[in-house]
């Protein structure tokens, strides 16, 4: 049947299951958004196309499988680059779509003319340029099978005027792969399943790393087996959270440079570190040089690249982990650690003391509180929560007990400020029957607060708590801790946000105490619309406790005991 | 050390720009790449040697795997292969040094391609050392311009790569018979 490539654009990514993408339109692209009319997906349009990289994202991250944004040349191509190295960190599988200029006008610096794949290249998977229609069917195709496949992530797909303009024969059942060069299905060898067990079999003091992969691979249940049954703790990334669940008797919790100081201990103390699909970030490991000094180390992971890139390890399994757990778990026997268990607990020692949960309401409202109690309201209905970067993500991720996979969408390898707006608006539309939250800084949340329009026009329930200390924090923490105090260009001057929300129609409240935090969060949850809650919390507020970047695991800036340490008690 | 990869690739547009700018963003320093075609329209071979530890070689050659063009990738550095640069060299052969850079050049198994009342131009095949050699010895008499292919490589003896494309397979071809002589 013949079709004109913008026809079969969408045909394809319906037959490949999509049904709605994320874009904004223009010259180049006009074509393909002309042929949406034939089409049954529905577009959802973005007010800056780095949203629509962001809630392609989280609407993968969401649904488990992958998203569309839509872009046109140039400028709106350009825009989504923040979106598209951020599901590259990530490994988020989404395709982006952008129009390109005319094929006979490429190279000549037309208007809106941009070499986005050559922009794109390092922080793509892969990408494609289609200066034919006949090349579409295929091309596209196979950006989703790359995009989704193996380690997932971004694809870009450039796409001529004149490709989407001019017809050809499609014929979908006809269009075939070839992609001889990618292999994306590696598995271990039968030797390193062997020195494997073996290392895990003879290990007294084993910790397992789980990160990300875990939740990607669908390995929940196998890595849930893997820890019982060899009685091993079990500590997290933050793209890891919910990946086991927070109340698991053998979850320690967060590791790394914001991780609890047992966690982090128990790292360093440990004799072997099982990571499963994971990658050493430096935010994780700390000084290399004195990482986990007495262990071995086993690396479960899909990406060979990931290899001995930041850790050395004295066995690899190259592989999707749950296929590799589930080759590991037969030949699992049951182990006893615990007194390595007793070891930890003890490790924990006055901490509870110290956690600001326990602390009783001095009149300040710390974001750590709102944390805390919107946790103990939603925790019972499987709520998404979707952080920004910062503070007020450290907190979440420590003070939210994520029970759940896929319960926290967060941008953790590329660190955007921005993402969580739009992020959530994505995983809204891919489960709409599920409560989403926001919980954004001040400094974040302006990034990308012209998509309030987007939730506003597409009629989406979601929950904003701002978390508004009036200084991009996290920033400024540095700032406390190694720039004496030296609070260049982090004191912000906020708009009110209450009347932001008002101007789109969205419901709002302003909260300055501790008590009004639970009411807040009762009334957004019973408005059928969406919520905007700013929270006006403590100002000069830290992140307790820290690893300093480039500092051993085990040399943390603990929580004051108890924590008092505030602007205007000094 | 140096390493000596030799790299498959998928013949199509930009392919080079994504195996360079592999090198540059995991800041991999490249001495020497050289891409031509093989016996197959459809893939390129590129002979690319980096200096590189043991444990570095191999995270280039699994970050070239993750290039979706990227077909094979051998790192060849430990095994027998036949290693050759292409040179041209101008030099200066005024009347009373052109004899004796004839001869030089005679010795060196090079050929004289370009005679001008003023200069030659020789060209040399062989490995890196021996042109390193030619040039040494000829720089008394005025080397005036020079360039080199790269180097490229390739195994000795029966062990041979196939590169199968219609199966979506890459298939090495190796007998036991690994004997093979210098000629």
């Amino acid at each position: 049947m013949i079709k004109t490539g913008a026809q079969i654009l969408w045909e394809c990514l319906e037959r490949e299951g999509v049904s709605c993408v994320f874009g904004y339109p223009g010259g180049a692209i006009l074509p393909a958004y002309d042929a949406l009319k034939y089409s049954n997906i529905h577009h959802v349009l973005v007010r800056h196309e780095q949203g629509a990289a962001h809630m392609a994202d989280g609407y993968a991250r969401a649904s488990g499988r992958f998203g569309v944004a839509v872009a046109t040349s140039g400028p709106g191509a350009t825009n989504m680059v923040t979106g598209i190295a951020t599901a590259m960190m990530d490994s988020s599988p989404i395709v982006c779509i952008t129009g390109q200029v005319g094929s006979k006008l490429i190279g000549s610096d037309a208007f809106q003319e941009t070499d986005i794949t050559g922009i794109t290249l390092p922080i793509t998977k892969h990408n494609y340029l289609v200066t034919r229609a006949s090349d579409l069917a295929a091309t596209i195709r196979e950006a989703i099978y790359v995009a989704c496949s193996g380690r997932p992530g971004p694809v870009l797909v450039d796409i001529t005027k004149d490709a989407q303009q001019s017809s050809c024969e499609f014929n979908w059942e006809a269009t075939k792969l070839q992609i001889p060069g990618y292999r994306p299905d590696l598995s271990p060898a039968p030797k390193e399943y062997e020195q494997a067990l073996e290392l895990i079999h003879n290990a007294q003091r084993p910790v397992i790393l789980l990160g990300h992969g875990a939740i990607v691979s669908g390995a929940i249940r196998e890595v849930r087996h893997l820890a019982e049954r060899a009685a091993i703790p079990v500590a997290l990334t933050l793209l890891g959270l919910g990946a086991l669940p927070a109340s698991h008797p053998l979850n320690l919790g967060m590791m790394g440079m914001h991780g609890e100081a047992w966690v982090n201990h128990a790292i360093q103390e440990a004799d072997l570190l099982i990571a499963l699909g994971m990658r050493f970030d430096d935010r994780v490991t700390g000084n290399l040089k004195t990482y986990a000094p007495t262990a071995k180390k086993i690396h479960v992971e899909i990406d060979p690249a990931e290899i001995n890139k930041n850790v050395k390890v004295d066995v690899a399994l190259v592989g999707d982990l749950r296929a590799v757990l589930h080759e590991l778990l037969p030949r699992i026997e049951s182990l006893d650690h615990s007194e390595w268990l007793d070891f930890i607990d003890r490790l924990k020692g006055d901490s509870a003391v110290r956690d600001i949960q326990n602390l009783l309401d001095n009149g300040h409202l710390y974001a750590a509180h709102v944390i805390n109690d919107l946790w103990r309201e939603t925790r019972d209905s499987k709520t998404v929560i979707v952080t920004d970067v910062g503070q007020h993500q450290m907190w979440e991720a420590q003070y939210y007990k994520h029970e759940e996979p896929g319960s926290l969408i967060t941008s953790g390898g590329l660190g955007t400020m921005g993402f969580a707006l739009p992020a959530a608006i994505g995983a809204k539309v891919a489960r709409p029957e599920t409560e989403v939250w926001v919980v954004a800084g001040d400094g974040g949340f302006q990034m990308t607060m012209s998509e309030l329009a987007t939730i506003v026009q597409e009629n989406l329930k979601i929950n904003i708590a701002i978390i508004n200390n009036g200084y991009l924090g996290m920033v400024r923490q540095w700032q406390e801790f190694f720039y004496e105090r030296n609070y260049q260009a982090t004191p912000l001057l906020n708009p009110d946000f209450a009347k932001i929300a008002a101007a789109y129609g969205i419901r709002n409240a302003t909260v300055t105490e501790r008590s009004q935090v639970v009411p807040a969060v009762q009334s957004a949850r019973q408005h059928k619309g969406p919520v905007l809650i700013n929270f006006q919390v403590e100002q000069e507020d830290t992140v307790y406790p820290m690893v300093a970047a480039g500092s051993s695991l085990h040399e943390m800036i603990r929580r004051p005991n108890p924590i008092v340490e505030t602007a205007t008690d000094e | 050390m140096l390493n000596t990869f030799v790299v498959y690739v998928e013949n199509k547009p930009g392919v080079l720009t994504r195996v360079a700018s592999l090198f540059r963003r995991r800041a991999f320093n490249i001495d020497s790449l050289t891409v031509g075609r093989t016996e197959k329209p459809e893939v390129s071979r590129m002979t690319i040697t980096v200096d590189a530890d043991r444990d570095q070689a191999r995270r280039i050659e699994a970050n070239l795997y993750k290039l979706v063009n990227v077909l094979l990738v051998e790192n060849i550095t430990m095994e027998p292969a036949i290693v050759r640069d292409l040179a041209m060299i101008k030099v200066s052969a005024t009347h009373e040094g052109r004899s004796r850079v004839l001869e030089l050049a005679s010795v060196f198994r090079a050929r004289v391609v370009d005679v001008a009342p003023e200069s030659l131009i020789i060209e040399i095949t062989g490995g890196e050392d021996k042109i390193d050699g030619l040039l040494e010895v000829l720089r008394p008499y005025g080397v005036l311009e020079m360039v080199r292919t790269g180097i490229v490589a390739m195994r000795r003896g029966n062990k041979c790569t196939s590169v199968a494309l219609a199966t979506n397979a890459v298939e090495r071809l190796a007998t036991d018979d690994d004997v093979s002589y210098s000629v």
